[in-house]
């Protein structure tokens, strides 16, 4: 009896507080997400936990009414963390450069977009928790997301929409699908893998270049053989040695990072390739465990050299071993895009930036850059400045003659490949070592 | 004796209560380690969960599968088993689904009988891999534990092999999935909506089933037996190996069941995680409830607007949607917790 009177009470008290602590929130205004903003103006309170069944669904609802008259909220969706030093930092990095640009932008972000890291949700959803957040422009960084991007737009037509590294609005290309509102933006990545492969072909003393690759697509296929084309060009050019003696061989993981159980392990691939001659890795993924291992080894004396990608302060993480990073620059592109669609002009499209040969590292011009690493000899790097200026100067690799990696011809002699030719590349080319396609 | 009933029964309730408090403690303590103002998580999850028609609708989206996920191992539970291979069993209804449509695809039937078959596929793929774990434990003398562990990494590695091989997108070696079905044999869905109001009445079917089975059925009241003492089942008559094959194979359909939604609905197209970890949170589910089918619904409902509430996290706090995982696995482990503590006292 006691007993039971005691946890009647015990149970009522635990509840009450249980009632008490779940209707606080309500009673407190949110504070404004940022800290950087000016103090949040009071909010409406919100009852806590109520459906609203009654408003049509696909209006996005902003918890908060806009700040400033001009509040533009860019919402963008990156399948790695943001804080990657690869693929996903750059994109976040260019949020940023816009936010500095146009007063009022304010960049918001879900990263770790990607089905091993959330289990159960698609991007397209994710969008849409970005759009009602009050986003205005919803960039999908990554193409694992190419299904996600088309997915929303079909239920959401009039969102302004970004797909990086797609071709959907490719009118031309073989994936076209017409939208109203669905931009493609990509960086000529081609021209900055040419110069990794330059700057390791002319620091390799083994003669062996590895490539640490992402998964196999039309777009790996592509920036491999264009580093594997700079290696090679650099090579004969300014090494001096015959380019049939060069080694490169490319090994995938699977995806664009590393996912335990589901990739193979990327630690473990630029190790072999360390271990077995490769003095060069060249990273295709998003994050930087080419440099990692390579600055591993080199501690423990052996003498190699690693040459990150995506992100322009890649090479921070291990610069004694580092080359260079070819990087990706995409907010010009952004902030392009946003002044468009508050001058309400955004309109669907397909852009493939090449760099800005006068300067190829100005962040206001240049979608793709190359910064040099501590690693780079001051020969080597006087020739890679060389090969540089040949490549502003228009010299283009994708030229005549060329053969695929399984000997059938890609270009008679002299003929420059076409830029469908050169996006859609169906094998690699001849000479290089690795898988074109997964085999069965 | 009711009077003892009832003062056990209150017992537990305060125990339990006590178990939710001492989750939201931990939790709240977690987030303050991170720098976090619990308030506005909280906050968060509630309106991320429920601040709009289309969040409702994705819980909605995620409650399916959990719920048939969940009521299938109410079933093995009953039966005393741990059947952890539900992973792999709705990765194995997944597949099965996959290659159903795959294979009839190409031909005249009407999208709605390949769908069907999709759904038919599933349930048996599902089945295929539970009646392992059941024959691996039978005749093999097996573990469950172990053979569905066993079970759930090969499952894994033979989508990974469908994806990067056979099934593979042309000229892609990616993780990121196989070529996704066309819009015909998409799972119909509310208009504007991505519920598929026929993977609902699927899972509330399953769980009714389900109840209407462990608590008026000999079936059930058998399979109970089985649980608590199989030996004394036996000698009672009860054919004990019969009945742990059933619950498995029965689990194994709703799982493979599950399995067929993720793809038809969900993402119409096979991916490497498939299973979303809808089975090892069906677990959690479980236990949370003692097993009990009545509650395993509205609980699955409340683990689900979790889920789709914490992604609001990291939008708004630059917090990680993983919280809300925490706030999910310490809940278990104190009911668990405070279980054992009320056993403990009240024996003494």
């Amino acid at each position: 009896m006691k007993s039971k009177r005691i946890w009647f009470v015990m149970s009522f008290v635990l509840l009450l507080t249980l009632l008490v602590s779940a209707c606080q929130p309500a009673a407190t205004p949110t504070q404004a997400p940022q800290p950087t903003q000016p103090p949040a103006e009071p909010q409406p309170t919100q009852p806590p936990a109520e459906p609203q069944p009654t408003q049509p669904p696909a209006e996005p609802q902003p918890t908060q009414p806009p700040a400033e008259p001009e509040e533009f909220i860019i919402g963008m969706l990156l399948v790695g963390p943001y804080n990657d030093r690869g693929w996903s930092q750059a994109h976040y990095d260019a949020g940023l450069y816009v936010e500095k640009k146009i007063p009022g932008v304010k960049l918001i972000y879900i990263d770790k977009v990607n089905p091993a890291d959330r289990p159960g949700t698609t991007p397209e959803q994710l969008a849409e928790d970005l759009l009602s957040k009050g986003a205005k422009l919803i960039i999908f960084n990554s193409d694992d997301m190419k299904d996600g991007a088309i997915n929303f737009a079909r239920a959401h037509p009039d969102v302004p929409v970004i797909h990086a590294s797609g071709d959907t609005s490719w009118k031309e290309g073989v994936n076209y699908i017409e939208f109203p509102k669905f931009g493609n933006t990509m960086g000529r990545m081609e021209y900055g893998k040419m110069i990794a492969g330059c700057a390791a072909a002319l620091t390799t003393k083994t003669g062996q270049i590895g490539y640490l690759g992402p998964l196999i697509n039309d777009e790996t296929r592509r920036l491999t053989a264009s580093a594997y084309l700079g290696a090679k060009y650099c090579y004969e050019k300014y090494a001096g040695k015959n380019p049939a003696d060069l080694k490169f061989k490319v090994t995938w993981i699977g995806f664009w990072f590393n996912i335990p159980g589901f990739t193979a392990d990327p630690t473990q691939v630029a190790d072999d390739f360390l271990n077995s001659g490769y003095d060069v890795v060249i990273s295709g993924i998003d994050t930087t465990e080419a440099l990692v291992q390579a600055s591993k080894a080199r501690a423990a004396g052996k003498e190699v050299w690693a040459i990150p990608y995506d992100y322009e302060g890649a090479c921070a993480e291990a610069p004694e071993v580092c080359l260079g990073v070819p990087y990706f620059n995409w907010g010009p592109a952004y902030l392009r895009a946003v002044e468009q669609v508050k001058a309400g002009t955004f309109k669907s499209y397909f852009e493939w930036l090449g760099p800005d040969w006068t300067n190829i590292n100005n962040h206001d011009t240049s979608a793709v850059g190359f910064v040099f690493g501590d690693a780079l000899s001051a020969d080597a790097k006087a020739n890679v400045e060389k090969f540089i200026a040949e490549l502003a100067g228009g010299l283009n690799l994708f030229v005549g003659p060329l053969n695929y990696q399984d000997g059938t011809p890609f270009l008679a002699e002299g003929e420059v490949a076409t830029d469908l030719q050169v996006w859609y590349l169906p094998q690699l080319l001849e000479g290089m070592e690795g898988q074109s396609v997964p085999s069965n | 004796m009711t009077m003892m009933k009832t003062s056990s029964r209150w017992s537990g309730i305060g125990f339990q209560a006590l178990a939710v408090l001492l989750a939201l403690a931990f939790t709240t303590v977690v987030m303050l380690i991170s720098g976090a103002d619990p308030l506005q998580v909280y906050q968060n999850i509630i309106t991320g969960a429920l601040g709009s028609p289309t969040k409702v609708d994705d819980i909605l989206v995620a409650w399916t599968p959990l719920l048939l996920a969940t009521a299938g191992l109410l079933l093995t539970f009953t039966a005393g088993l741990w059947n952890i291979g539900i992973e792999g069993q709705i990765t194995l209804g997944a597949i099965f689904t996959t290659w159903a449509l795959r294979v009839l695809q190409p031909t005249d039937l009407p999208p709605t009988l390949i769908v069907a078959v999709g759904f038919l596929a599933g349930a048996l793929g599902g089945m295929f891999w539970a009646g392992l774990v059941g024959l691996l434990k039978i005749f093999g003398n097996v573990n469950e534990i172990f053979g569905g562990l066993g079970l759930n990494f090969v499952a894994t590695a033979l989508t990974i092999w469908l994806i990067f091989g056979p099934w593979k997108r042309p000229g892609v070696g990616s993780m990121s999935g196989t070529e996704p079905f066309p819009l015909e044999l998409w799972l119909p869905t509310l208009p504007g909506f991505r519920l598929s109001p026929l993977a609902l009445a699927m899972g509330i079917i399953a769980i009714a089933i389900v109840y209407i089975l462990l608590r008026g059925t000999y079936f059930g009241l058998r399979l109970k037996a089985v649980g608590r003492n199989g030996r004394a089942a036996f000698l009672m008559g009860i054919p004990t190996t019969r009945y742990m094959l059933m619950a498995f194979l029965l689990c194994g359909l709703m799982a493979g069941l599950a399995g067929a939604t993720q793809v038809l609905a969900v993402y119409h197209r096979l991916i490497p995680s498939i299973s979303s970890g809808y089975g090892f949170l069906g677990m959690m589910v479980a236990m949370l409830v003692n097993y009990q089918a009545l509650w395993a619904a509205p609980v699955a409902l409340f683990f689900a607007a979790l889920n789709i509430g914490s992604i609001q996290l990291p939008i708004v706090l630059k917090l990680d949607s993983s919280l809300s995982g925490v706030l999910q696995g310490s809940l278990v482990l104190f009911v668990l917790l405070m279980d054992g503590v009320r056993r403990r006292l009240t024996r003494s």
